[in-house]
């Protein structure tokens, strides 16, 4: 691992030190995000299979029973009485947070309260196949509105839990270990400055020595 | 903050969902599905956007660029032909995004 471009001193290894601290207490705290984001994301997932198996089981049986009146009804008339409808379905959108993360949260609102409006056309001349078909549709609107809101969850949460492993494994295996080495770096080369400083003041009194009391330890 | 559902699909599939008060945005050719799956999203009037499997595979650049948005959300259906498994694919994807393999559903 490089160690950092720096001056070995020691006003910059106490420096490093306070980063190091940093890294650290941060690497903490973004791991234990990204585990609970892990668990909360799992659970989540595993509703959100459940739901999706139930709606396309149920969306298969919806679009067969509008073959189903298909088959009885022409064409076109088929097609002219959808073609308007009398309800509309807004979603209300407010968003909740999980783990720093924003997930939406739908909830229904249908513009007319009368839920015979589900039918856009009068019963007279149209199949009850047709009238089943758009029933069991209608009954499966919630459910597909809730996987909707699972999905999208999911979604969001995946990309954050990729985007925070990442920066855990950053600092993990590059930051930190950069720091550590660095200061261990800066403490060696000061405790050999140290040592050096240390001979050459030896010396120098030896030589002082020498020159006062004509003594020499080279003679002894 | 009210905003519309949308399903994006072939006649065939579209069939019905207008009754129940969703926009329904009828798309025959595959090539077109990200153009209409860009412009109903530009509206920003949409929540949720539901759109058939086949037509989703056509558009997924679209799809991948809305995934990191909070809204819409684009959520694949099985539509008239079938269910492809565009779906389910669709979770391990998250699955292998999040953990870095698929330990969940995989067969």
């Amino acid at each position: 691992m490089a160690i950092m471009n720096v001056n070995p001193t020691r006003m910059q290894m106490t420096k490093l030190k306070k980063q190091l601290q940093t890294a650290r207490r941060g690497h903490k705290m973004l791991k234990d995000k990204r585990d609970e984001l892990m668990r909360q994301f799992i659970d989540l997932l595993q509703e959100n299979k459940k739901l999706r198996d139930k709606v396309e089981a149920e969306l298969a049986q919806c679009s067969a029973a509008f073959t189903n009146a298909s088959a009885v009804m022409s064409r076109e008339a088929l097609e002219s009485s959808l073609m308007s409808s009398k309800q509309r379905t807004g979603l209300d959108v407010h968003s909740k947070n999980i783990m720093s993360v924003d997930v939406p949260v739908y909830s229904a609102v249908s513009e007319s309260p009368d839920e015979a409006d589900i039918f856009p056309y009068g019963f007279a001349f149209t199949s009850f196949e047709l009238d089943d078909a758009v029933m069991s549709l209608n009954e499966l609107l919630p459910d597909l509105i809730k996987l909707a809101e699972i999905e999208k969850s999911c979604e969001l949460m995946s990309a954050e839990i990729e985007k925070t492993r990442r920066r855990v494994n950053s600092l993990e295996h590059v930051m930190i270990p950069r720091y550590e080495e660095t200061i261990k770096y800066i403490s060696m080369k000061l405790e050999e400055n140290d040592r050096s400083s240390r001979t050459r003041l030896m010396k120098v009194k030896d030589m002082l020595l020498e020159k006062a009391h004509n003594y020499s330890e080279k003679t002894k | 903050m009210v905003k519309n559902i949308a399903f994006i699909g072939d006649s065939e599939s579209v069939k019905g969902f207008s009754a129940v008060g969703i926009d329904v945005l009828s798309c025959d050719e595959p090539e077109e599905a990200s153009v209409v799956l860009k412009n109903a999203a530009d509206k920003e009037m949409y929540a949720v956007i539901y759109i058939t499997e086949e037509l989703y595979e056509a558009a997924i650049r679209e799809v991948n660029k809305l995934a990191e948005q909070t809204m819409p959300a684009v959520i694949p259906l099985p539509g008239a032909r079938g269910n492809t498994g565009v779906g389910s694919r669709r979770l391990s994807l998250f699955v292998e995004k999040a953990v870095g393999s698929d330990i969940l559903f995989k067969n």
